[in-house]
């Protein structure tokens, strides 16, 4: 009986040793962490760019015009002589920060629908869920262009509903979790102590999910960046003066015939970021071991 | 079966009502009506153009006349095609986009069963890498990127192929298909290479080997019914996004179809037009969801089974 103990308390105790192990098998997937480079590089990137850009976000010189790339501009200037490294570094802070803010949305509103859903259970857990299939169901797509034109096109809102929109598999995956977690021993203790459900879904369940979690929020990242550049590309999105890889692409796509540089190097720069969130999403499911579920 | 196909019918109602509803009131709290033009409209034109469109009754009457006519197959008149009406603009742009679509399926499929059934033979070979490496790019890259891509080498550079339009000039539907397609093809790529691998480990497998059959027809003849299983389960949420990726591929093509409409209607803020499109696209897909369900759960005796199949 001791023994037993013991040996719980000891992987209880080892409770980091799950992220140390996830870490070694992580570490030796060479793709996921290239992935993981390239993506630390662009977010140190985006923050710092004020201080990195080499030219000012508006530094125009009409003289100049589109020129190729050159010492001065490494990857050349569009139509306005405006510098191109400058505007995709710009471009990447708004891309990147709605990847990141509609993406906490979109886990915000998933962990705590799927958790209640989960752990209520009965009823209101058939309620909820049939409510999740129900919004599965509508084309989103057509919705969101919606949405843009009657509510006009900025960016906070551009956030809540891609957010909005993002949060259904969450949702599923976490209520999944809790299903299975509830009926567990130390549920049971602290349902016995006589601690709050609201605490117990945020200190016990909540954190024994966090794999998927974590996964899923990696793979949701590249999925609400390619929408975003996508409103973007239809000029649905993010507005000039302010401009996000997919307005870049979208003017590059314009004068591409002339200038293709303007179409290949903001292109090149969002592949890379939604390849590097791939990688590092199937990479992070392999190493949490987290069964495909979901879609 | 008929219990769930019944009852699969019933859960779509709801949502299709839904989606009515809501489009409806959204269309109609938006922010300046249709007849708002720079130019002072006469307010007697404007009462009549008003009355006309019914926009003078009570929001919930509106609602009601607006149900009533769909009913009947009415999706009104456009507000900024005088004359015509949704549905003669969809009835022009739907055959346009449902040949896109098929194309670019055909693509999906062929292309990427081809690849996925390719890469699973031989496992963790280069056999297996580069089909793989060529579909996480493909996944990768959206849309309206990869289309100027493609226009931009084999439209302007190679000159092989022309850069626009549909059904204009012999060729002209290729890089339209390619671009819409790439995407699907190298998802299908991967669930048909995954779907391989499982099957390609089970006993009937080794019996059929055993029994002395040449490779290929173990893979034709035994393995790719079961492979494909997965494909075909994609095919459904793959027709919803080739819809909402025609937005895009037909903008950059200027393929008169209706996802050109449709974007073309959200900037004009035609609004029975997108009110129209919308329930339509909508009703589709799920429509085309539904039906994807249904024949996922034929094509699987467990669950067929399970809704009590007599």
């Amino acid at each position: 009986m001791t023994a037993v103990n013991l040996t719980s308390v000891a992987q209880a105790e080892q409770g980091t040793s799950l992220w140390k192990d996830a870490w070694r098998r992580l570490r030796k997937n060479r793709l996921a962490l290239f992935g993981l480079a390239v993506l630390t590089a662009f977010i140190l990137i985006a923050l710092l760019t004020p201080w990195l850009a080499p030219y000012a976000y508006d530094a125009q010189n009409l003289d100049l015009g589109a020129s190729p790339p050159s010492a001065e501009h490494w990857l050349g200037t569009d139509i306005f002589g405006r510098d191109l490294l400058t505007q995709i570094m710009y471009g990447g802070r708004i891309s990147l920060a709605v990847g990141f803010v509609a993406t906490a949305v979109a886990l915000v509103i998933g962990v705590t629908w799927g958790a209640v859903a989960g752990y209520v259970g009965g009823r209101v857990d058939a309620v909820m869920m049939r409510l999740v299939d129900i919004l599965y169901a509508l084309p989103f797509m057509i919705f969101i262009v919606l949405l843009m034109v009657v509510f006009g096109r900025n960016l906070l809102l551009l956030f809540l509903a891609i957010g909005a929109v993002e949060w259904l598999t969450m949702a599923r995956i976490m209520r999944g979790q809790v299903q299975s977690l509830r009926q567990q021993e130390f549920v049971e203790a602290a349902v016995s102590l006589g601690l709050s459900p609201a605490t117990i879904v945020r200190r016990h369940l909540v954190p024994n999910a966090l794999g998927p979690i974590i996964v899923y929020t990696t793979l949701t990242i590249p999925s609400v960046m390619l929408l975003e550049a996508f409103l973007s590309f239809l000029g649905l999105g993010v507005q000039p003066p302010a401009t996000s890889w997919g307005l870049l692409i979208s003017y590059g796509a314009e004068t591409m015939e002339e200038y293709p540089w303007l179409l290949i190097f903001p292109g090149a720069a969002l592949t890379l970021t939604l390849f590097a969130l791939n990688f590092l999403g199937d990479g992070l499911r392999d190493a949490l071991d987290v069964r495909g579920s979901g879609d | 079966m008929w219990r769930f196909v019944v009852g699969r019918l019933l859960q779509a109602i709801p949502v299709i009502l839904a989606v009515i509803t809501v489009t409806f009131f959204l269309v109609r709290v938006a922010p300046g009506g249709p007849f708002d033009s720079e130019k002072a409209v006469i307010p007697e034109v404007k009462a009549a153009l008003e009355a006309q469109y019914r926009l003078d009754l009570p929001l919930g009457q509106q609602y009601l006349a607006y149900l009533g006519d769909l009913a009947q197959g009415d999706l009104g008149p456009s507000f900024k095609y005088p004359g015509r009406s949704v549905n003669e603009l969809i009835a022009a742009g739907l055959p346009v986009t449902a040949e896109l679509g098929a194309y670019a399926l055909l693509v999906a499929v062929v292309l990427g069963g081809l690849a996925g059934v390719v890469a699973s033979l031989k496992p963790n070979s280069a056999q297996d890498y580069i089909p793989m490496s060529v579909a996480m790019i493909g996944i990768c890259m959206p849309t309206f990127l990869l289309g100027p891509l493609l226009v931009l080498l084999f439209g302007i550079h190679l000159e092989w192929l022309p850069v626009a339009g549909w059904g204009d000039i012999p060729g002209d539907k290729i890089l339209p298909s390619l671009t819409l397609g790439a995407a699907y093809a190298a998802y299908i790529a991967r669930l048909s290479r995954a779907g391989m691998l499982e099957v390609m480990s089970q006993d009937y497998i080794r019996t059929a080997r055993a029994k002395g059959l040449p490779e290929w027809q173990v893979v034709t003849r035994h393995a790719l019914r079961g492979g494909l299983i997965p494909v075909v389960a994609f095919l459904g949420p793959a027709f919803a996004g080739l819809l909402a990726g025609s937005f895009v591929v037909e903008t950059i093509f200027q393929i008169p179809g209706l996802g050109r409409f449709y974007v073309q209607a959200a900037f004009n803020r035609d609004y029975t037009m997108i009110l129209g499109t919308t329930v339509f696209l909508s009703t589709l897909i799920v429509l085309f969801n539904l039906l994807s369900d249904i024949l996922a759960a034929w094509l699987n005796p467990r669950l067929r089974a399970q809704y009590g199949e007599a």
